[in-house]
């Protein structure tokens, strides 16, 4: 184990970073640690623990904004929301019980991995509520950008960088992010029996409509049978889902004209807010539906439309698989042997993803050497790689931060 | 506002690049006479002018990517341009640069509603895209007012808003996939029709850098059904501040509006004066609430709203109850320029953003500078998200300019000031550059600019917008180092 640093504030991580780039001394970046596991493996001389930076410093639930230090738990931000019926509205996941740790999420971790729960598809993702940032480049000094207005365009918006760069160009010390109101009331349409490829159209009907859904996803069967909501679980069939959001006259009307249109093709169900709640925490927090604590975890973005296509070689190969974001989100759970040999099925999975533009894969969970071996990010075309790596340097010159976290060299 | 010298070697083989290009663009493809030159002088700011060295209008992202190449080789700047519609002279050329000019990418390649996204060329008016799938019953949500004439690569370029921002999200949050040119003349693809990047979010940082960072070639946006239905409610109130506080406290119960505007006293009666719209003159202050959605939702948040309203003081309040009269309300809002236009010589409009909560103050703030200046202003404000757009009216004739743009500035360090921002939707460009001091440290603009230098090395790519100073990409690179032992013993270590 490297020795690990603890600054207590931010001028302190910048007086670190600021030594550690003059000595070359690389660091691993740890808020809460609940991600170790995600992204590549990294060794470094130092751990720098950024735990010190916690609390809320402004919370204005009718500005719609709080502002935290970064490694403040997320778990405590959302029971501040709560109290305001207010929520993050990217459904932040909890891989917890994928990763099988104990660790709390932070905020700033949230931010730096980019994740975003089913809500994804029609409230944006953890980038797009990401108002403001500070941070600590890999030069060691402090830097800004953003605000805590949601209408901003001074300057590069640096937010959006800091967002999925899992700690390779910054520490975050402080971020600003945009709340919104929790939904008076929620419903679930379940749609039974349909393939994967007529569940894909089905959902892209719902996604089409005037209906405003903010979940869409689709279990096969087998998945579906993990879920502990008895509906979906004992259901014996493939099972699609549609959420419903908002005020409750509304809900109603909505959830009536899904019924109404999913009824044309097949068996329908609804389920209340309860069983609702249980049923999107699984189908975003992953470790329930793809129960194999042995089976490696890709999750694929892809064109909606060519979703079932990109499973069917993995399907082949004993793969499991379900969908969310009305079919561009797959989660493919794949059986791993660990040989030095195995690529993790990634030459298979990145093989459906050949067409230009359709998407990109990414390991969520697999083992340390797995994920040393392999491109746990898709990797990039020559001209693009180059602009990441400049892009890296920009903040980071001597490349202490994360090295090798998302790409063998960054 | 000065911008940076020009390079007198460039300015001499001004001739012998216009060859060079018209061999990369033919035709009526690179246009370097006088005359015609002059309508590329100047974009929405027509404040500010200034003939390019050239203007050129590829149609190839081929021919794209050789002037790219060959400025770069020249040594000439480069000022991408779509519409010309930018407030803050975006567009503005520079002497010793061409004009990259994208109008003639105006095709829409692929509606894909399966996937509900639409891949357009950049020179795409933003209300082009809308128009394009609105048979199917479909739109692409960002509706900035110049949305007629606004290329969809320039709403990129200044990540474009409009009045339904709050809840539908700005231009960042509805783009899918872009293709840019890099100033090597590297193509490169972002994004498709999937969500999220797989690595850096590119497209993110592309979206709002006011074409500092690469030529945007292609964008796909994301589009939306079109809600069922939709009303507005009309409120006056007696003062800004219970105007202000029925904003909170609509937002406070929840409800996400799909429009909420605000004028005051002088903006509603210039916009009255000028469409009829049946404003209440006796209010301070007017708000409108749209809400969207099915029926059902519509009709119970628009009860929720005047109660609401009524609660905080409202003297008057009108619901829509047909599409005619929901568009005779924004009538008068939409007409607010224009309206002011009309009542005075000319006019600035400003655009920064705000903590909602501080409007009351920043508005008595703007009455007491207006005293001061001895200049009229009228405010227009997207409520639902803080956008401010004072409109200071002046007479250029009569050598009111230096003192609106003193007003103006003194606005947007106010704006600053009470936890905002210069700028919200109109972009930095010359117009703001030199106030970024007041937002930000130079180490915040140093590291910006050290963003910039892993796109463009040579600084060609709209110099002069944007940073006040521009340094050398080698200085901005360099390290202060002072090895020494790990500092700060107090440090905790494990």
């Amino acid at each position: 184990m490297p020795q690990t640093l603890k600054p207590q504030d931010a001028g302190q991580v910048a007086e670190v970073l600021a030594w550690a780039a003059a000595e070359e001394k690389t660091m691993a970046l740890v808020g809460g640690g609940s991600k170790a596991a995600l992204g590549r493996p990294v060794t470094t001389d130092y751990r720098l623990d950024l735990s010190a930076l916690n609390g809320v410093s402004l919370y204005e639930p009718e500005e719609l904004v709080l502002r935290a230090a970064a490694a403040t738990p997320l778990g405590q931000i959302q029971a501040m929301l709560a109290q305001q019926r207010q929520q993050l509205a990217f459904e932040p996941p909890d891989f917890g019980d994928l990763y099988q740790s104990m660790e709390q999420q932070t905020i700033g971790g949230v931010l730096a991995t980019n994740l975003a729960g089913p809500r994804r598809i029609k409230a944006g993702a953890a980038r797009d509520h990401f108002l403001g940032v500070q941070g600590i480049s890999g030069r060691g000094t402090a830097f800004k950008s953003g605000g805590r207005v949601v209408k901003n365009v001074t300057g590069y918006d640096l937010c959006k960088l800091m967002a999925g760069s899992f700690g390779t160009l910054a520490a975050l010390t402080e971020v600003t992010v945009k709340v919104l109101p929790a939904p008076e009331k929620v419903r679930t349409v379940l749609l039974f029996g349909l393939d994967d490829a007529a569940a894909i159209v089905a959902m892209s009907q719902a996604a089409g409509s005037p209906y405003e859904v903010s979940g869409l996803a689709h279990l096969p069967s087998a998945i579906a049978a993990h879920s502990a909501v008895s509906y979906v679980g004992g259901a014996g069939a493939a099972v699609t889902a549609a959420r419903l959001e908002g005020p409750a006259p509304s809900v109603a009307h909505r959830t009536a004209a899904l019924r109404a249109q999913w009824g044309a093709v097949g068996a329908v169900e609804e389920l209340h807010g309860q069983n609702s709640a249980v049923l999107w925490r699984e189908i975003a927090n992953v470790a329930s539906l793809l129960p194999d604590p042995h089976a490696v975890i890709w999750k694929l973005s892809v064109t909606p439309s060519l979703g079932a296509a990109a499973a069917a070689a993995a399907l082949a190969m004993g793969g499991q698989v379900y969908y969310d974001w009305a079919g561009g989100l797959l989660w493919l759970a794949l059986r791993h042997q660990d040989r030095a040999q195995d690529d993790g099925g990634a030459a298979l999975v990145r093989s459906a993803l050949n067409e230009p533009d359709s998407g990109h894969a990414t390991l969520i969970r697999g083992p340390d050497a797995l994920r040393g071996r392999i491109d746990v990010f898709q990797p990039s075309a020559p001209p693009l790689a180059a602009l990441i790596g400049r892009i890296k340097d920009s903040f980071d010159p001597r490349r202490i931060l994360n090295p090798g976290r998302m790409y063998g060299d960054i | 506002m000065r911008m940076p010298e020009p390079d007198a070697d460039v300015l001499v083989r001004r001739l012998g690049l216009v060859a060079a290009l018209r061999k990369i663009v033919p035709g009526e493809g690179v246009i370097a006479d006088d005359v015609a030159l002059r309508v590329y002088e100047s974009d929405g700011l027509t404040a500010y002018r200034q003939t390019p060295l050239c203007v050129v209008l590829p149609d190839t992202v081929e021919q794209v990517s050789a002037v790219m190449r060959l400025c770069d080789a020249w040594g000439a700047k480069i000022v991408p341009r779509g519409a010309g519609t930018s407030l803050s002279g975006g567009a503005l050329p520079l002497a010793d640069g061409i004009v990259l000019g994208l109008g003639k990418f105006n095709k829409v390649l692929e509606i894909d509603y399966d996937n509900r996204a639409v891949r357009v060329q950049p020179g795409v008016t933003n209300l082009g895209i809308s128009q394009a799938v609105e048979a199917a019953g479909f739109y692409y949500a960002p509706d900035p007012s110049s949305q007629i004439a606004c290329s969809i690569g320039g709403n990129v370029a200044e990540n474009a808003g409009g009045v339904h921002c709050l809840k539908y999200g700005v231009t960042t949050n509805n783009l899918l996939g872009l293709e840019m040119v890099l100033l090597s003349g590297e193509v490169i693809r972002l994004g498709g029709k999937h969500l999220d990047s797989g690595g850096y979010d590119l497209m993110g940082i592309l979206t709002g850098s006011e074409g500092l960072l690469g030529v945007i070639t292609e964008v796909t946006v994301r589009i939306l059904k079109q809600p069922e239905t939709a009303r507005a409610v009309l409120i006056g109130f007696p003062s800004s501040e219970a105007a202000g506080a029925c904003v909170a406290q609509v937002i406070g119960a929840g409800i996400i509006p799909g429009g909420m505007e605000m004028m005051d006293q002088a903006a509603i009666h210039a916009a009255e004066e000028f469409c009829q719209a049946g404003y209440p003159l006796e209010a301070e202050a007017l708000l409108i609430v749209e809400l969207d959605g099915p029926r059902a939702e519509v009709d119970y948040l628009i009860e929720k709203v005047s109660g609401i309203a009524l609660a905080c003081g409202a003297n008057s309040l009108r619901a829509s109850e047909t599409e005619a009269e929901r568009t005779a309300f924004w009538a008068g809002r939409k007409a607010a320029f224009p309206a002011i236009g009309r009542i005075s010589p000319d006019y600035l409009c400003m655009d920064g953003t705000i903590p909602r909560n501080r409007l009351p103050e920043v508005l008595a703030r703007i009455r007491i500078l207006s005293d001061h200046y001895g200049l009229r202003v009228a405010n227009v404000f997207h409520a639902g998200d803080g956008n401010l757009h004072p409109l200071i009216l002046y007479d250029a004739n009569a050598g009111e300019l230096e003192a609106a743009e003193q007003f103006g500035a003194d606005i947007l360090r106010l704006c600053v000031e009470v936890g905002g921002v210069l700028t919200g939707e109109h972009g930095v460009g010359v117009e703001k550059r030199d106030l970024m001091g007041a937002a930000f440290t130079e180490e915040d603009l140093a590291q910006q600019q050290r963003l910039k230098c892993a796109f463009d090395p040579n600084g060609r790519l709209n110099p002069g917008k944007v940073f006040p100073v521009l340094h050398r990409c080698a200085e901005l690179g360099r390290m202060h180092i002072h090895k020494g032992q790990l500092p700060f013993p107090e440090i905790p270590r494990f």
